[in-house]
This record gives C-alpha cells, structure tokens and sequence, in this order.
C-alpha cells in the first residue's frame, strides 16, 4: 500500500520556482526522510503536502483520493503537521493546545474521547506535566513535543514533521524520534521529515529524498544514499562515511567552499 | 483506513499510570468548571446591578419595589406595584438599564473577535475605522442632513449604513494581498484617518450647535435608548454573539497561526472575513444607537483574557458578560455622581475601566497574550 503518491509536483512564490517535477511516494507504515541544504525546499515540499500551498501537479492519498480535490476539514484527518517553529501570539494552556489537535474530528463540544485522547497524547510525548502551564512558557523543546502531540491527536495517516529536533537536546531528539518511530511501526501510519542531522535521519529513516535546487537528487534507504558522493554533491561537503551496526555513520570533514562539488 | 490506537501500553497499564491520568482529567474538568463559574457570577452581577441601577436617579424607590414591578409585569396576580413606580421602572429606566447591558455586551464580544481573528491585543471594530465611519454618518445625517433614510432614523440610518460600508471597504482592500492580520489592519488604520478627515471637513463647515450635537454624539450616550432599540440590539447581539461562538475553534486555532490553523482544517481567510463582517455588524447596530463607546470593546476581552484565558469557547461569552457589567455600572455612575447633570457614558466608561485594567495588569506578573 501506498500513503502519498507526489506526480510531477511543481510550486512557485511568484515567478520563482521553489520546487520543480517532484515525484515522491511514501509507502505504508514508514519514516521518509527529507534531507538537503538550507533553501532546497523541504519546508515548501511539506507545506505542498499539507496543502497550506497549493501547488501544480498531483497528490493522491491512498493511491486514489486527489489531495486538491479534498476539503481542508479532511486534508485535517488525513495529514498532521508539525510546524518549525511557532509563534502562538495568544495564551492557551498545553492541554488546550493538544485538544486543538481534535479539532477536526470533533464538534464544539468536547467529548470524553476527545479528552482521553488527549491525556494519552501527552502521556506519550511526556508533556503531562506542564498540562496546564502556559504554552508559551514552555522551553523550546518542550513546545516541540506539545505540537507533536497536537499532530498525533488529530489521529492522522500520515504525519509530516519539519525539523522536529532542532530544538531538542540529544535525549529529547531521540526520544522524540523514537517515538515517532514507534508510533509509525505500530499504528502504521507515515511519517515524512526534514531533518538535518544526517545521523538521525540514517538511523530513524527507512527511506531519504535528497532535494537539492527543489529537484529530488536521489531517493533510497539510508545506506545506499549516504554516500561520499551524494554527500559532496547535496552539500558540498567532504565527508567520511563509517557503517555502525548497518547504518551509516556520517563523519564531515570540511566544506567545499568554491570548488567544483 | 486504520484508524490509530496507541493504547497497547495503555491496556496494560499500571494502576499508578491510571491514577495519573483520571488525575489530569479532573485538573481539566476544575480548569473549566472554573470559567463556567465564573459565568454565572458575572451573569449574577449583573441582575443585581440591573436592579440597583434602577433604583437611582430622582424619584426615590427600593430594590425591592424594582424586582417587584418587573416581576408584576409578567405575574399580574401575584406580584403587586404602583402605577407610579410601574412608569418609572417600565419607561424610564429598564431599558436605559437593558440597553447598556446589550450594548455594552455586544461592543465586548466583537472587540474580543476583533483581537482574537486579527492576533492583535489592539485590535477592535474601531481600530478597523468603524468608529470614524460611524461618525462621519452621524456627521454627515446632523450636518448636511444628507443620508440613506429620512425622518427619526436618520442619524441612526447614517451611522449604521457607513459603518458596514467601511469594513466591506476595509475587506476589498486587503482581498488585494491575502486576508492577513496586517493587511486587515493597514486598511482599516487608512479608512479610519479618511473618514477622520471628512468628519473634520463637515465639523468645520457645520454650524456651532451642529458640531456640538457631533461631538456629544461621539461621546456616546444612553440616553437615547427606547425599547424599540433595545429589542434592535438585543436581538443583533445575541444572534451574532452566538454565531461568533460558533466560530470559537476556528478562532482558537488562528491564534496558532495561520499556517497551523488551515493545517488543522480551518478555512482561514473565510472565517477571518465572516467574524469580522459580524463583529462589525454588532458594532454598527450598537453605536448607531449610542454613538461611539469605544473603551468596552479593547477592554473588556483583555480584562477576561487575563481571567479566564484564551479559549475563546470561554472568552466569548465571558467578555460579553463583563462588558455589559462595566457598562452598566458606568452609565449608572454617569447618570448619579453629578446628579441631575447626565454625564455620556463613554467618558464614564474609561474613568472607571482605566485604573481597573491597569490594576489587573499591573498585578499579574505573567505574559497574558
Ligand atoms: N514566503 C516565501 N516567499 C518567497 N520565497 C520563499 C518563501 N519561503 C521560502 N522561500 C524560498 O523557497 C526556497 C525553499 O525554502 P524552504 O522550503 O524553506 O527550504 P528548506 O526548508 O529546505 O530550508 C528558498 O530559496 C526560500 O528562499
Ligand atoms: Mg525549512
């Protein structure tokens, strides 16, 4: 089975092509990761996904469904995002944030369900704590777990996920990827990420899109795409490639900088 | 497809995790019953003000005559009054009384989906240049005597009509670069200082008593209130109140921003647009009738925010309340401490609410937007 199909995905701000002839599919029940340099267009492509822009070309759901086609309220059920960064200008309290996350699903009044899910939500992503503190006085990281939660309360098929660790210390990142990882393999549903940290993605990925210029410059499992090569190409970067325990590890060296990567 | 359960853990779940979580729910089930009570006290407030503000003015009768007449109005057996106090209470000043309650409710619901569609704590409909629209058609109906109606509804006509007038306006501007907080304020600040303009024009050449009948006008006053206008407001406050309410979700998750408000399916600019159209509804059907209270609708909702938080479910409502309390208890302070001169209440309304809100805001230590 299929989660997303991308056909020929094209998108512009202006004259200015961002992403051009796109062709992604993210299976069932796995971690697709989006790595590439700053401005290759990983935060466009998921935003194309999430339908927050509208872009040329096709995306299926499911194998049938056209994503363009669908009501923004089932686009909600179907996709949850985890946004970079957020700045929530209004006070809301954690709880409130995460039940925001059932938002799609549920009518003006709150049901049980609803509550339920989100105490499990924050169970899970170890946010109970702060249940009802001010989410903007979270710590960054904290912030990032909250939306997470937000997005998996939303029950979603697929999840999309820009940068999630960028905040987060090194425990936090792998808990969060872990999670993520967990949640994906066992309600298989999909996540797609951007991520930097070639590392985390090698380990938590079961497939990488390499974008570089809004192009995919390759798409594979972690091992084979991780190469020298690849690497010197995407990023202009020397580096040295090690295998731990069937991954690869991605030591970098020095930048190119000027020569001919 | 599949729809996601998380709970094998869950299903085995120690009994220490289980307490944890009937603990957090009941957290949340106090954190709103909270705001529910809060409700009903404001709600209490006002029927007992309702009552005391009845009771002042020249002719002298109690509370309790008060309670009486009105009750006597809808149990003619049971309850008994006077002719005398009856006229009092019935026509001179319940609807005064009723009319600050509704207005004052509706500037404060519109003013807190003004701030909450617009992310903005200095957001109201009169940031949008409604106030000066209105004023320009009280202007323009006292002046020129120029306007879209004749007779007794002139001013009123007038005030209404270039009220939703100025916020189309303000929405066909900023259609041009994307239904956004900024563009919506950028429009509204310009039609505000055009229409500031024409009513500087029209007061320049109007006659002495002329600009004066303006400028009282601007004050805002109740003393105008009939029961036909009261039913008028009423009824547009309580029905647009509601369908805001409606909106409350949408609106909570626009204060996520935009980008994570249509990622949870809101429909952004069409919600920005119809509450902003209907809190200029509620706005214009009030200060046609009062003229300009400007004070209640920045107010009201940040005095609320700060209590009760930003679930606009809560805030909606709650701010309607505690409009119409400082309403109220403004025009009744306004009509009593200088007595018999009649202050307008919209200078009232800013000497009692100032050093309250700066009390609450000084007083509360964290970020309450
Ligand atoms: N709102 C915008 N308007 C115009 N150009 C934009 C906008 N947002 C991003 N871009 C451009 O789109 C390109 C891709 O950006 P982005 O998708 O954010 O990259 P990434 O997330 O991979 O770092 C960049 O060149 C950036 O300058
Ligand atoms: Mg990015």
């Amino acid at each position: 089975m299929v989660k997303i199909t991308i056909k020929d995905l094209s998108f512009s701000y202006g004259s200015r092509e961002i992403l051009e002839d796109l062709n992604v599919v993210v299976g069932d029940s796995e971690v697709l990761s989006l790595v590439g340099p700053n401005g290759s267009g990983k935060t466009t492509l998921i935003k194309c996904i999430d339908r927050i822009l509208k872009p040329k070309g096709t995306i299926l759901l499911d194998g049938g469904r056209d994503l363009q086609t669908m009501s923004r309220q089932e686009v909600a059920k179907y996709i949850g995002y985890v946004p970079q960064s957020t700045t929530s200008a209004l006070t809301t309290t954690v709880f409130d944030t995460i039940l925001m996350g059932r938002r799609p699903r549920m009518g003006w009044r709150v049901s049980d369900e609803d509550i339920d899910k989100v105490v499990e939500m924050m169970k899970l992503l170890h946010v109970e704590e702060f249940a009802l503190k001010d989410f903007s006085e979270l710590s960054g990281g904290q912030k990032q777990r909250v939306l997470i939660a937000r997005a998996l309360a939303q029950e979603p098929e697929v999840l999309l996920l820009d940068e999630p660790t960028s905040n987060l210390d090194v425990k936090h990142q792998l808990e969060a990827l872990d999670t993520v990882r967990s949640i994906v393999k066992t309600t298989k549903i999909s996540a797609v990420m951007a991520i930097h940290d070639l590392n985390l993605a090698a380990r938590y990925s079961d497939t990488l899109v390499m974008l570089k210029n809004g192009m995919v410059h390759a798409v594979g499992d972690p091992l084979s795409l991780l190469t020298k090569e690849n690497i010197r190409a995407i990023f202009g970067v020397e580096a040295v490639v090690m295998r731990n325990l069937d991954r690869p590890y991605v030591v970098p060296i020095r930048s190119l900088n000027g020569e001919a990567p | 497809m599949n729809s996601i359960k998380f709970m094998s853990e869950a299903e085995t779940m120690s009994t220490e995790a289980a307490i944890d979580s009937s603990k957090l729910k009941e957290e949340y089930s106090q954190f709103v019953g909270r705001k529910v009570l809060l409700i009903i006290a404001t709600l209490a407030g006002i029927v007992v003000l309702a009552g005391v503000a009845a009771t002042l003015g020249s002719a002298n009768i109690t509370p309790i005559e008060v309670y009486t007449a009105i009750l006597a109005r809808f149990f003619p057996g049971t309850f008994e009054t006077t002719d005398f106090i009856n006229t009092i209470v019935w026509q001179l000043r319940l609807h005064r009384v009723l009319m600050a309650i509704f207005a004052g409710m509706g500037l404060a619901v519109a003013g807190a989906a003004m701030q909450g569609i617009l992310k903005n704590p200095l957001a109201s409909p009169f940031t949008l240049g409604i106030a000066s629209a209105a004023s320009f058609g009280a202007s323009l109906a006292i002046i020129l005597g120029a306007g879209f109606v004749s007779g007794q509804w002139l001013i009123v006509g007038n005030a209404f009509i270039f009220t939703m007038l100025a916020s189309m306006t303000v929405y066909g501007l900023a259609r041009y670069k994307g239904i956004t907080p900024e563009t919506m304020i950028l429009a509204g600040i310009a039609i505000m200082y055009l229409f500031s303009a024409m009513t500087s024009f029209l007061q320049y050449v109007g006659k002495s008593e002329q600009v004066q009948e303006v400028v009282f006008w601007m004050m805002g006053s109740l003393g105008r209130s009939s029961w036909e206008k009261v039913g008028i407001v009423a009824l547009v406050t309580v029905v647009c109140a509601l369908a805001l309410m409606y909106f409350s979700w949408d609106i909570n998750a626009l204060g996520a921003g935009d980008e994570t408000a249509k990622s949870l399916g809101v429909n952004v600019e069409l919600v920005r647009v119809l509450c902003m159209m209907i809190a200029s509804l509620i706005t214009a059907s009030v200060i046609c009738f009062t003229g300009t209270i400007g004070f209640i609708g920045l107010v009201a909702p940040h005095i609320t925010r700060m209590v009760v938080g930003g679930d606009h479910r809560f805030l909606l409502p709650t701010s309607g309340l505690v409009g119409a309390l400082i309403l109220l208890g403004a025009d009744t302070v306004a009509r009593t401490i200088l007595a018999p001169v009649i202050l307008p209440v919209g200078i009232m309304t800013s000497f009692l609410g100032v050093p309250f809100f700066i009390y609450l805001f000084l007083r509360r230590r964290k970020e309450y937007w």
